[in-house]
């Protein structure tokens, strides 16, 4: 077995037992890159040298009789995260260059942790898309069919997993960017409640909405980075102070008595006839494990997209103001100060990052305002009470992460509307602060990778956590680590 | 404008008052940056946070919340139990994330009024819209055919102190901004110093026939900045006032504009018209959470309230009896109140002491602090070598008759220049007031003999010679001469 195909947990007992090094399977990992990596195109940026550098340090610090929970672990981080001294460019041409002098409290902490950083993975320019089609510099292939994407906008992160180039990776989540590409690549995704991880370095989407999530192969290892990156942080106000739990102890394989929720509005014409079975058999397995399953209902679902579409992109307008060309990034270098705004921005920004700053400006404006953006949150409001209300009677819902599996590369670039609906699943638990998590249930016929999403109240990740691992536990669908770096090297060969 | 002297009284000015106060707090609004960047070099008191760096986030300073709660405090205003900062968004190379952060929908503070004073001891009541917080921008410096950005400024606290449309002269005006510093310094939340940007006026001005008054309308407001004293603020309402009547007058429309001061020619210059103005799209900052502000918090705050000007002046007038006037003089600046208290502590509060005190601080010692350093800056009453006690010495020393009142100011210059203790001033210049009758009868005897002249016309009818055989009195005993004991022998010996 390639190192490489190891779970981070597995590779821990490994460098315990001193059956390999932290530079050793590091070398292993940039290795699988530079073999697949001009296929997949996971990263934006490879830190090779950084990373056998951090590796050689966890190795002193392991054999000084350091126990931090993720030394001489090689993991990805989406580039729309501040690293000081490895330029940080969110996917976008208008940070082309830029390196930050500072680095994101989650990433300090898995640095902290032993974290060897392997580089900076692909995203939708800004974290705005569901493909990675909009970053600036290439786009991820879905190591399970090169012609697909590996959904975004964490699909650097989730493919770079899937793949094997990474033990694990960061993703950001506004509104399903670590659950959905989870989905499209079979790996294990993330999203903590809102205010559970914080947000200091991550360069802001939506600020209501953004959370920084993980990708892994399995839910255990899932656990294990959320320890190191929970908790709150005197640098953000909206972390939470909450006290964080030792989220492995929530793994105890028993669903037994637990209330599962299955909510209408997420079946709905339109979701294809796999994903719903795998899902509806997944539920049903959850149900043969000692779950009771009880209908559910979020009556305001269809109210999401146009919901989130508001709120995110009128804070994204005014979180993308400070790109104007003059203190960091691109500059067109036009001698007149307003020919500079114009022409950075104009070049700088891609037509998603645009179509979304126009859309924001445009609800906040005068005379516009209550009847958008108002609304809208108005509207948030009674969305975050249904899954209140839905909370009071089941401790986790369970339903798709995504109405498909992965789309072709184009099948829905030329199409915004289209693109936006597909997340229609996702987007709800983002305006409502709660958490989710998206665990491999099953293939289509197509042989691409279907999601079960588990959405938990807020604060409620041991639940998700608990529910995702006892269902990956008692399933076995070829998508164990093994089989997954199989499928991918099959899909990456052939 | 001699034209509009003769219909000013048709008109009504109004003018509301929008004041910025930079907040005395040791760290930045949003960031822990020190706020001390006067003379740094540029962009040295910068981080993520303020440079508007891609990814940071704010943190709110509680320190310039509990001073902007205070300040409302202080300014008879309800506290909001929840307060709510937003994004103002508009687009300047001085604001770095293309957003300023700033309390909009829910200030910190509301419906506030402070005193001002009239001519006639009376005192009108100048309503206070809100008191809220933000951050500051940093600073365009223009050099050449280029501008350069510095953030050392960026995020520094201010507070905006926007006072009703209650004003209604250039010197109401004059009175509601002195009145409103001197309360500022007293919490100890803004230095004053307008000269240094620290605090920054912008009237609105507007003027309306009496028929307008009548239906509750309102004329269009033209919006003066760049003010750097509050001189400018009263010169600019009465130039814009009369602007403004003029151009009614003739026929004309007054628009609503934003105007510059042109300090030199002492006259309004356009700065944007309401065509430019902008759409900020406010909206809730969502990186901060709501300030909740509870009742125990407010109460610790209004503990922590020092006795504010109007209650001293009403404290010195009262129980002093010292006089009006010289009471607000005294008021004006704390630290020059701090002192006359600790000399009234010393020399004592009987029956027209406190008001010597006044006259002695407001005359002579504001004349030597006017006369020494760089500004005519009352606070470095603080910094003098006098002490108040020893200020207290001093008058006593007269009043005991020690040195007489010209002696006293001859000391008290001494003691401005060295900070020695009066009386050993006194012993070593040998000062001490001469009242031993025969040493001044011994004057009188030589002085007589020597104006054999003056005398003779003196017994003659022509009394108002009396000063002459005073001041030859006075300068043979080198001023030392009780004056009383001087006079009542001079008179004896002059009607023998």
């Amino acid at each position: 077995m390639n190192l490489y195909e190891l779970t981070i947990q597995e590779a821990l007992d490994g460098m315990d037992r001193g059956d390999f090094t932290a530079v050793e399977l590091t070398a292993d990992l940039l290795g699988r890159i530079g073999a697949v990596e001009r296929e997949i195109q996971s990263f934006l940026t490879v830190t090779g040298e950084l990373a056998l550098a951090q590796a050689a340090r966890a190795d002193a610090r392991r054999r000084q009789g350091d126990a931090s929970p993720l030394l001489g672990i090689p993991l990805g981080i989406k580039d729309v995260l501040s690293t000081r001294d490895v330029e940080t460019t969110c996917g976008s041409k208008i940070l082309k260059g830029y390196v930050p002098p500072y680095t994101a409290t989650s990433v300090k902490k898995l640095e902290a942790a032993g974290m060897v950083m392997l580089g900076k993975t692909n995203t939708d320019e800004f974290a705005m898309g569901s493909s990675t089609e909009n970053s600036a510099y290439h786009t991820t292939r879905n190591p399970w069919n090169l012609e697909r994407v590996p959904g975004g906008s964490s699909g650097g992160s989730a493919a770079a997993v899937a793949a094997g180039e990474a033990l694990g990776a960061l993703g950001t989540d506004t509104g399903g960017s670590v659950r959905q590409p989870a989905s499209f690549c079979g790996v294990v995704g993330l999203k903590p409640s809102y205010g559970r991880v914080s947000r200091y370095g991550l360069v802001a989407y939506g600020s209501s909405l953004d959370q920084i999530g993980t990708l892994t192969k399995d839910v255990r290892d899932a656990a294990l980075l959320l320890n190191v990156i929970a908790g709150h942080d005197p640098r953000d106000s909206t972390s939470l102070p909450d006290a964080t739990p030792d989220y492995r102890t929530a793994l105890t394989g028993d669903v037994r008595g637990l209330r599962v929720g299955v909510p209408a509005e997420y079946f709905i014409d339109g979701i294809e006839p796999d994903v719903e079975q795998a899902v509806r058999e997944a539920i049903a397995q959850l149900a043969h494990l000692g779950a009771e399953i009880i209908p559910v209902s979020l009556p305001n679902t269809d109210k999401a997209v146009p919901v989130y579409y508001m709120i995110a992109t009128a804070e994204a307008g005014a979180n993308l103001a400070r790109f104007d060309g003059i203190r960091f990034g691109y500059s067109a270098g036009a001698d007149r100060l307003m020919d500079n705004y114009r022409q950075t921005r104009g070049e700088g920004f891609g037509p998603e990052v645009k179509r979304r700053i126009m859309l924001g400006t445009y609800v906040l404006s005068a005379g516009y305002y209550d009847a958008y953006y108002g609304k809208a949150q108005q509207v948030r409001t009674l969305m975050k009470q249904d899954f209140e209300d839905v909370f009071s009677r089941v401790d986790v819902i369970a339903c798709p992460v995504s109405p498909t599996t992965a789309f072709k590369i184009g099948e829905k670039s030329d199409d915004p509307m289209a693109m936006y609906l597909a997340d229609v699943f996702t987007l709800s638990l983002n305006l409502a602060g709660m958490c989710g998590i998206s665990v491999p249930c099953g293939l289509d016929a197509a042989g691409l990778p279907i999601g079960l999403q588990l959405i938990g109240p807020h604060l409620g990740e041991e639940v998700i956590l608990r529910t995702a691992h006892a269902y990956e536990q008692s399933t076995n669908f070829g998508l164990s680590v093994g089989g997954l770096a199989a499928a991918s090297r099959r899909h990456v060969a052939g | 404008m001699a034209t509009v002297d003769s219909v000013i009284d048709k008109y009504e000015l109004v003018v509301g008052m929008e004041v910025h106060a930079q907040v005395l707090t040791r760290s930045k609004m949003f960031c822990s940056c020190a706020t001390d960047y006067a003379g740094a070099p540029p962009n040295t008191r910068v981080c993520p946070v303020c440079l508007g760096l891609p990814g940071p986030l704010p943190v709110i300073n509680r320190q310039a919340v509990e001073a902007t709660i205070l300040t409302g405090l202080a300014l008879n205003a309800t506290v909001a139990e929840t307060a709510v900062f937003a994004r103002k968004n508009y687009t300047y190379p001085d604001l770095p994330k293309g957003y300023q952060i700033s309390q909009f929908e829910f200030p910190q503070c509301e419906h506030g009024w402070l005193e001002i004073e009239q001519d006639d001891g009376s005192s009108r009541r100048i309503g206070i819209r809100r008191v809220h917080l933000e951050e500051d921008t940093g600073r365009t410096v223009h050099e050449g055919s280029y501008s350069y950005v510095d953030l050392n400024r960026a995020g520094v606290p201010l507070m905006e102190i926007v006072s009703e449309a209650h004003i209604h002269s250039p010197e109401d005006a004059y009175r509601y901004l002195t009145k409103l510093r001197t309360i500022l310094r007293y919490l100890g939340v803004n230095s004053g110093d307008m000269e240094k940007g620290a605090l920054r006026c912008e009237p609105n001005i507007s003027v309306r026939t009496l028929e307008q008054k009548n239906r509750g309308e309102y004329g269009a407001k033209v919006e003066v900045k760049n003010l750097n004293s509050f001189r400018a603020v009263r010169s600019a309402i009465d130039y814009e006032m009369k602007r403004q009547i003029e151009t009614l007058e003739a026929g004309g429309t007054v628009e609503q504009v934003n105007m510059g001061w042109d300090e030199q020619n002492q006259r309004t210059v356009l700065q944007r018209s309401k065509e430019d103005s902008h759409d900020y799209r406010y909206f809730p900052e969502p990186d901060l959470p709501p300030v909740h502000v509870n009742q125990a918090w407010v109460e610790a705050l209004r503990e922590q309230l020092p006795e504010l000007p109007d209650a001293k002046q009403a404290r010195y007038v009262d129980d002093w009896q010292v006089r009006r006037t010289d009471a607000a003089i005294l008021i004006d600046e704390g630290l020059v109140a701090d002192f006359f208290e600790g000399a009234v502590a010393a020399y004592g509060m009987e029956e027209g002491k406190p008001q010597r005190l006044a006259n002695w601080l407001t005359g002579e010692f504001f004349r030597l602090l006017y006369a020494d350093g760089e500004g005519q800056d009352l606070r470095q009453i603080a910094e003098t070598r006098v002490a108040p006690a020893q200020v207290a010495a001093l008058l006593q020393l007269a009043d005991d008759k020690v040195i007489n009142q010209n002696t006293a100011k001859k000391v008290l210059e001494i003691m401005y220049a060295t900070g020695e203790d009066p009386a050993a001033i006194v012993e070593r210049e040998g000062l001490a007031m001469v009242s031993d009758t025969s040493v001044i009868d011994e004057a009188i005897d030589a002085i007589l003999a020597a104006n054999q002249d003056e005398l003779t016309r003196y017994r003659g009818g022509e009394e108002k010679l009396f000063g002459f055989f005073m001041g030859q009195v006075m300068r043979a005993t080198k001023g030392k001469a009780d004056p009383a004991a001087a006079r009542q022998r001079l008179q004896e010996r002059l009607d023998e």
